[in-house]
């Protein structure tokens, strides 16, 4: 007993990262990479990587948060939500607006002082209301743009909206245990209901046109491009390590036992005396609290945000990333969505070639989401731990046999 | 022996069918119980009732001695309250090893935020290490469920329940499967379990009955047929009628 003892307080005074190599593993290979980009870019370093390809790489590192937050409500609680992709949208409008308003207003404010009167605030506000609404026919400002001049405001709308709104959403939904493919189903409804509510040109968000010019940030018109886009490459690298760190606390100890409980044997976590709601609706609101978070990186660095990024089929492609990356582990969801992501940006944007079969061509414009379809159904198939898998076939020990001896 | 669970001319219809019929029965603390009768006799709906999964028609369902009614509690307060169950099948998590297993069972704070910065104790690391003993199951406590073989499944289910602290425990067919040697352990479980809390048997297998040495209840069509010791219930030419004699 004593040695047993010493172990457990031994286990007890290490930390957090120290008991989870693969985490400090992951931080070191997260910051070998951003140090890498760093000595490439244009603005800091070597100009090996054009600024363009630095906002590629830091959009795809919004979106191995995304898919880290997705594989923590999906993988390893079971709900396969179809939704987390508008919770990163509502992140993206939401500071977007502030970006929005924030520019045009120093623009506004610029031509109005060459006028020989000086303007009023009114004057101001209505010149910024006529920029911003004019494409869609108005120039009022609708109630949900009342913080859009705070930046501190618009940030906690980040956090809030799509916090609320899947903590209502999660609470009507879980309480009714509804579970399975009709939670996904009902994820999807209102991901789609939600973007085309933001179609609507009366939905004071612009409609179909979304928000644009999210590149240029106020207050650093002076700055390049080159230097706004590894500071943005930074920011989200950072997201990712402390999300990446927040996700792998989460899903370990004794939270990750019943989170994973619920995932295997709802019931049993409920007959063992856990509220199992409280728990989904926990991992749920944290998860896309965590995707609205990477949305309000992602789009500054977009430069645009329209309805159709938060139509369902995003939703889907999250799923298709975290599938193809191994669920159940965080680092399958970086490998999933950092691979696919690139690879389907190479293809798509006309990188790769095509091919000739002599009677037809294969155009990879059109072809890739056959592919990708393709992929995806093979890896489910022989595959089911997705490349995560694999990589942990190369990386640990050969499992025990049955016996646990030999 | 003080009264610890009281079940009241409860009734339950599923689609017309009556599968509890003005059903009542007590349960006292300590006590070894055998709940057993023919296919459809009620024995699963009626732990589906005390534990809060399906709720009855009429009837009261109440708890210790202040008598507290059931009939309004969720599946995890009723659970939280000290009342346990295994099922028929074995349902563990394979995924997981037979440590962090007893470690969800163990009685402590079941809250979310409680849970997230839970650290397991010294006292709960030592816990566990007794009921992996009791269940003899101390040599496999890091390896995962899922490559237990089917009886010390079963065993490491009856331990999750002892690791909840329970007052009362619902088990639902520990035997089935199992080979000679193992229902013998089984039955010693049980038997000492059954000497600080309540332990109500669910069974078919009237030669592991026989074994448990406890009072009977036989069900049959959804109500209590007769009660007693073995011998005395397979002497009533009821009990023979509907469920022996077939």
């Amino acid at each position: 007993m004593p040695s047993l003892s010493t172990q457990t307080s031994g286990a007890g005074r290490k930390t957090f990262l120290a008991q989870h190599p693969s985490v400090m593993w992951f931080l070191l290979a997260l910051a070998l990479f951003t140090l890498g980009v760093t000595v490439l870019a244009e603005a800091t370093g070597a100009g090996l990587i054009s600024t363009s390809f630095v906002k590629t790489l830091g959009k795809t590192l919004c979106l191995c948060l995304v898919a880290i937050a997705m594989d923590v409500v999906w993988g390893y609680c079971g709900i396969l939500s179809l939704g987390h992709m508008a919770f990163f949208g509502i992140g993206g409008y939401a500071i977007g607006m502030w970006l929005m308003y924030a520019r045009t207003e120093i623009i506004v404010r610029d031509s109005l002082l060459a006028a020989p009167i000086p303007p009023t605030p009114q004057e101001i506000t209505d010149g910024i209301g006529t920029q911003i609404f004019g494409v869609v026919g108005s120039a009022e400002f609708p109630l949900i743009w009342a913080f859009a001049d705070s930046f501190a405001l618009q940030l906690l709308m980040v956090i809030l909206v799509p916090g609320l709104l899947a903590l209502v959403f999660g609470w009507l939904a879980f309480r009714s245990r509804v579970t399975g493919v009709y939670l996904s189903i009902l994820t999807q409804a209102m991901t789609l209901a939600l973007s085309l509510y933001l179609f609507q040109n009366d939905s004071g968000l612009r409609g179909n046109n979304g928000l644009s010019g999210l590149q240029n940030i106020p207050g650093f018109e002076t700055v390049s491009q080159d230097a706004i886009s590894i500071g943005f490459f930074w920011a989200s690298a950072v997201a990712l390590g402390l999300g990446y760190v927040l996700f792998a606390f989460v899903v370990s100890g004794k939270m990750g036992s019943v989170v994973r409980g619920i995932r295997d044997n709802e019931a049993r976590v409920r007959f063992l005396g856990y509220h199992v709601e409280s728990y989904k609706l926990f991992v749920f609101t944290l998860t896309a609290i965590v995707a609205a978070i990477a949305g309000a990186l992602y789009y500054p660095q977009a430069g645009i945000i329209n309805p159709a990024e938060i139509a369902p089929i995003a939703s889907i492609y999250l799923a298709v990333w975290v599938a193809i990356g191994g669920r159940g582990r965080l680092y399958g969801a970086v490998i999933g969505a950092a691979f696919v992501s690139l690879v389907s940006s190479w293809f798509t944007g006309g990188g790769a070639p095509d091919v000739e079969l002599g009677i037809y061509t294969i155009k990879w414009t059109d072809w890739w989401l056959v592919l990708l379809g393709l992929s995806f159904v093979a890896v489910t198939l022989f595959f089911p731990q997705g490349i995560g898998g694999l990589f942990d076939r190369l990386v640990r020990n050969p499992t025990p046999d049955a016996e646990g001896q030999k | 022996m003080k009264r610890l669970l009281e079940v009241s001319g409860v009734s339950v219809t599923f689609d017309g069918f009556r599968a509890i019929n003005n059903l009542s029965i007590q349960i006292g603390q300590p006590e070894l119980r055998a709940v057993i009768g023919p296919n459809g006799a009620g024995k699963t709906t009626f732990m589906d009732i005390i534990t809060g999964k399906t709720r009855p028609d009429s009837g009261t369902v109440t708890w210790g001695e202040k008598g507290v009614s059931l009939l309004a509690m969720s599946e995890s307060q009723i659970a939280r309250l000290g009342i346990g169950r295994k099922f028929q099948k074995p349902t563990v998590f394979e995924a997981q090893t037979v440590s962090e297993n007893l470690g969800l069972a163990l009685k402590n704070r079941r809250g979310p935020l409680d849970v997230l910065m839970y650290r397991r104790s010294r006292r709960d690391t030592a816990r566990i290490g007794e009921i992996a003993e009791e269940i003899g199951l101390s040599a496999q406590l890091a390896r995962p469920a899922g490559q237990l073989s089917h009886g010390q499944k079963q065993w490491l289910e009856i331990g999750m329940l002892l690791a909840q602290d329970p007052q009362l425990l619902l088990v639902d067919e520990p035997a089935a499967g199992m080979t000679p040697s193992e229902r013998e352990h089984t039955t010693d479980l049980l038997r000492r379990a059954a000497e600080t809390c309540a332990v109500v048997v669910v069974e078919h297998d009237m030669e592991f009955v026989r074994r448990l040495e406890c009072k009977v209840t036989v069900l049959h069509e959804g109500a209590v047929l007769a009660e007693g010791s073995l011998s005395h219930v397979t002497r009533n030419q009821d009990v023979i009628d509907v469920y022996l004699g077939r």
